[in-house]
């Protein structure tokens, strides 16, 4: 195996999830018609702490739900997902403010299908993306709003989110993948588990206004 | 894990435990799209799902045909009267054809058994065998098994009475070798001239008495008297029929209380059962119905994907 | 026309005889047999290695000719007699027009003329187009040459009829060649019923439907004194029937298939292979058992094949809609050598009794045999050549054979009619 560097211990990750439910209570003004989307299963667990520093700030509960984009995906012919998970919108997404949380941004193609996924469900006010970790190399128009920090990396490394509830430490490491080693793809812990593995994260390009959107593109 | 060991289903044995155990976690996440206001699914835009019923059927044509347009593929019936099998074509040269269409998934309903066999030798796209004569129904099983384990939370361990026509039953012969494979007790209660010749082989136990069996079981799947397909009728009338087969209102009061009735449809009111055991709560066959979309869902999901992982493949 | 055969093991329990030696040929008969014989002119061929037997001969066969020459015609399927070692057989009436009057035997013989070598001998109709409903002209057959009846296909369902027939053919001193099959139990059966049929969804053909006749012939034979030959026999009480009428001194026989004899219902897997749908259907494990035991002790008389072509669009339909039966002229022989005469369970003598003298003898024909003076009809066996089933194509016009892809080992090589090569080399002439 290759070296592995870490690049946010667990404070990092704590201190990033604690700037970004800031800066969307700031650009939300406030926790009114808010709803976290969580995709799994990263996302999911980043939201359920988003939700959770929310309530502390503003005592108040956001309705926070999960998304498998399996069915969603534009690569069902060639990967099937290993697992999937429920999906569970336990809200009206008609006018809200959806806020999509993923952990690692890469090709954007996981954020089109969870788009695709949320429409089905209604039309919200808006849709907004947080994520933990932006590593670049976007293959469709798509940025997020807030981003916990932007990690230049290559094609060929895999940047990847580890979290207590799940791997049993909490960082952000990258390395080299083998050849032929899909990119992007997570790791599938024994007992919990991923669903929509290329993990590709997106997000439709909405207006940046607000945030420290790291990296501008274009729509 | 996801995907199959088979790249068709042409007969329940295919499938081992964990694969049915996929497709049933599978249709779970299928089941909860079919719930949404929208219901509609990309999953497997641009492909091409044939439903060939060359014997009619329009409750099992219907649910493919459903399944395939919620995941976006496109689907096409082909029905006996307006095919060429009529006309003297041969289910191989059928099958050759489609082939040179470019389908993806061929859904076979056919008269004869084995059928579906035909096809899969034939033809590069996957087949599902949607009812092979007196053979097997597999997509009916698997949305019976889902069917048990969204009840009971498991398969293992039930105890089924399957009750009725076995001997001329597609719906038993996939039935019973799969709960076999899912480790659950069989038990064929009928006439003797409404059972195979060896009911053991598909491990099945043989009770004649249904109401010394009824309070024992968990699940009673009542088998539909399919009077179009018998010959000499193998039993004297419908009335002792349903006298000594039928489940009426005073042998529902015999079951368990968490015990469930199935039925793979239609109902001859008033036969294999009365109209109070059509009502009754108990009676899952409209559960039933509504899992066999979700179910096709998966199968077709899990069939038509994950080339590249080696699944399916 | 003179012929030296040289150094072949020569084999026929009639005339005593199982040794090595040489055998001189010579305008159609047998002229010597004895060590080191040499010709003055003539073709000497040197067959060490090899076993010599009188001509094979197939009591059973369908030609298709006249009406199905798409699935085999006469000089087809004498061909395929020829290379799978026979050196004559006999020729089912199923044919269309059905062979139930003079002129279709006539027309039958006549066409075998043109043919190989193969000899040609004909069954007749017992009823009138097959229909099991009047007698057909037996007589004007027997006239025209024909030496057996039977309404092979179907069993003859009216017992009256049944032993209208025995009474009437006996005055011919011909056998009646019994298909046995009671339609009503059949129905639409395709498969043995039991197991196969449970675990495939397919209607059954239950034994009884079959033993139910024998005994039934049988006791027709009895009254009315009718020489009786149960056709593709293929179940263990069958055989017992069979065993206890000649135990009574019954004038009854039968034949077997090669493919009840090896193949059963468990080889109808769920590929659902139409080359293992046969009339009657493959049977047991314990069936097999039972026939070959039967045919080791004599029980069973005959070795013959049911022969019968179908076009390979026509086995290409569904199971249920697919036609009954399987070609055996070419692979009977190699069957029976490689399960039966090289495990040791049938001698080279035995198999010589079952599949040249018994048929003969049954149906009062011209009997072959290794003696001087009698008809050059003989088959030369290669016991150690391996071969694969259908692997190097076939003379029959079809395909439909239930042992394809099966290692075999043993085959004829050499078959002479009459002292003329219908196969030679493993060439058919």
């Amino acid at each position: 195996m290759n070296s592995t560097t870490t690049i946010m211990d667990a404070k990092a990750i704590d201190r990033a999830i604690t700037r970004i439910t800031h800066e969307i209570l700031e650009y939300n003004k406030g926790p009114e018609g808010l709803a976290l989307v969580g995709i799994v299963t990263r996302g999911d667990i980043l939201a359920q702490q988003i939700a959770l520093r929310i309530a502390q700030i503003e005592t108040m509960q956001v309705p926070v739900g999960t998304l498998d984009i399996s069915f969603y995906r534009d690569d069902v012919a060639a990967h099937l997902a290993p697992e999937l998970h429920t999906t569970s919108l336990p809200f009206d997404v008609n006018g809200r403010t959806i806020v999509l949380v993923d952990d690692v941004l890469f090709t954007g193609r996981t954020i089109r299908a969870a788009l695709d996924a949320i429409m089905d469900y209604g039309r919200p006010a808006e849709i907004k993306l947080a994520v933990l970790v932006d590593r670049g190399h976007r293959e469709l128009p798509i940025r997020a709003d807030f981003v916990g920090k932007n990690v230049p990396s290559e094609p060929g490394e895999h940047v990847r989110l580890f979290l207590e509830q799940v791997d049993g430490r909490s960082s952000v490491e990258v390395w080299k993948a083998m050849p032929g080693e899909r990119i992007g793809s997570a790791p599938v812990p024994s007992s919990t588990t991923k669903a929509g593995t290329t993990r590709t994260s997106h997000i439709e390009a909405t207006k940046s206004d607000t945030t420290r959107t790291s990296r501008e593109e274009t729509t | 894990m996801g995907g199959l060991s088979s790249r068709h289903l042409l007969e329940i044995e295919a499938l081992n435990s964990r694969d049915i155990d996929t497709i049933i976690t599978t249709a779970q996440s299928f089941k909860e799209v079919n719930e949404r206001v929208i219901k509609k699914l990309p999953t497997l835009r641009g492909r091409t799902v044939v439903n060939l019923f060359l014997e009619p059927s329009t409750r099992t044509r219907t649910s493919f045909e459903l399944a395939a347009k919620r995941l976006s593929a496109d689907a096409i019936n082909m029905s006996g009267s307006a095919l060429a099998t009529v006309k003297g074509e041969s289910l191989v040269d059928t099958a050759k054809t489609l082939d040179a269409m470019d389908c993806d998934l061929v859904v076979l309903r056919h008269a004869y058994a084995g059928s579906p066999h035909i096809l899969a030798r034939t033809m590069r796209a996957r087949v599902i065998n949607a009812g092979d004569g007196k053979h097997q129904h597999p997509t009916q099983t698997l949305l019976d098994l889902f069917t048990m384990r969204q009840h009971f939370g498991r398969i293992e361990g039930l105890n089924v009475g399957i009750v009725g026509d076995v001997a001329h039953s597609r719906v038993a012969g996939s039935l019973l070798p799969a709960l076999a494979i899912m480790g659950a007790s069989a038990t064929v209660i009928a006439p003797p001239t409404l059972l195979p010749a060896r009911p053991d082989v598909l491990g099945a136990h043989v009770c004649t008495d249904l109401d010394s069996i009824l309070p024992e079981l968990d699940v009673v799947y009542m088998l539909r008297v399919q009077q179009e397909r018998l010959g000499r009728s193998p039993f004297p009338s419908l009335r002792e029929y349903a006298q000594l087969f039928g489940i009426n209102s005073q042998r529902l009061a015999t079951l368990k209380d968490e015990a469930i009735i199935m039925h793979p449809g239609p109902v001859n009111r008033g036969v294999e059962l009365s109209s109070a055991a059509v009502d009754t709560a108990k009676n899952l066959l409209l559960y039933q119905v509504s899992a066999g979309v979700a179910v096709r869902m998966a199968l077709m999901y899990l069939l038509l994907g994950g080339e590249e992982d080696g699944f399916a493949a | 026309m003179a012929l030296l055969l040289k150094g072949a093991r020569c084999v026929d329990p009639a005339h005593e005889l199982d040794h090595v030696t040489d055998i001189a040929i010579k305008n159609g008969k047998i002229k010597d047999i004895g060590q080191d014989l040499s010709i003055d002119k003539g073709e000497v061929r040197d067959m060490s290695g090899k076993v010599l037997v009188p001509g094979l001969m197939d009591m059973h066969v369908h030609l298709r000719e006249p009406g199905q020459e798409y699935k085999e015609d006469i000089a087809s399927g004498l061909r395929a007699a020829a290379k799978g070692g026979f050196c004559a057989v006999l020729a089912m009436p199923n044919t269309n027009p059905t062979c139930d009057t003079g002129s279709i035997v006539g027309f039958i013989l006549n066409r075998a003329r043109q043919s190989c070598a193969t000899r040609i001998y004909v069954a007749g109709a017992i009823s009138r187009g097959l229909t099991g409903l009047e007698l057909a002209e037996i007589g004007d057959m027997y006239a025209a040459g024909a030496v057996a009846y039977t309404d092979d296909g179907r069993g003859v369902q009216d017992i009256g009829l049944a032993r209208l027939a025995m009474d009437y053919i006996k005055q011919f001193k011909s056998p009646v060649l019994s298909h046995c099959q009671m339609e009503d139990l059949t129905a639409k059966g395709v498969v043995n019923e039991g197991v196969v049929s449970t675990r495939l969804g397919l209607a059954g053909w239950p034994a009884a439907a079959e033993e139910i006749q024998i005994a039934r012939d049988i006791a027709l034979g009895e009254l009315t004194g009718c020489a009786l030959h149960i056709q593709h026999i293929t179940t263990a009480r069958g055989v017992e029937l069979v065993r206890e009428a000649k135990a009574k001194g019954l004038p009854v026989s039968c034949e077997v298939t090669p493919h009840h004899l090896f193949l059963n219902e468990d080889d109808v897997d769920t590929s659902y292979d139409t080359n293992m749908k046969m009339n009657p259907p493959l049977r047991t494990k314990a069936d097999n058992r039972a026939l070959q035991q039967a045919l080791v002790d004599g029980t069973i008389d005959v070795v013959a094949t049911d022969h019968a072509p179908h076009a390979a669009h026509e086995k290409a339909l569904e199971f249920e809609l697919a036609p009954f039966g399987c070609t055996g002229l070419e692979t009977a022989l190699g069957a029976v050598l490689t399960y039966m005469v090289h495990e040791g369970t049938l001698s080279y003598g035995q198999l010589v009794e079952r599949m040249a003298h018994a048929p003969r003898a049954l149906l009062g024909i011209k009997p072959v045999g290794l003696k001087v003076g009698l008809s050059a009809d003989v088959t030369i066996i290669d016991p150690e050549l391996g071969w694969v089933v259908g692997s190097d194509g076939w003379e029959s016009k079809s395909t439909n054979n239930a042992f394809n892809g099966r290692s075999f080992q043993g085959r004829a090589t050499d078959v002479y009619v009459d002292g003329f090569a219908s196969m030679q080399d493993g060439v058919v002439s």
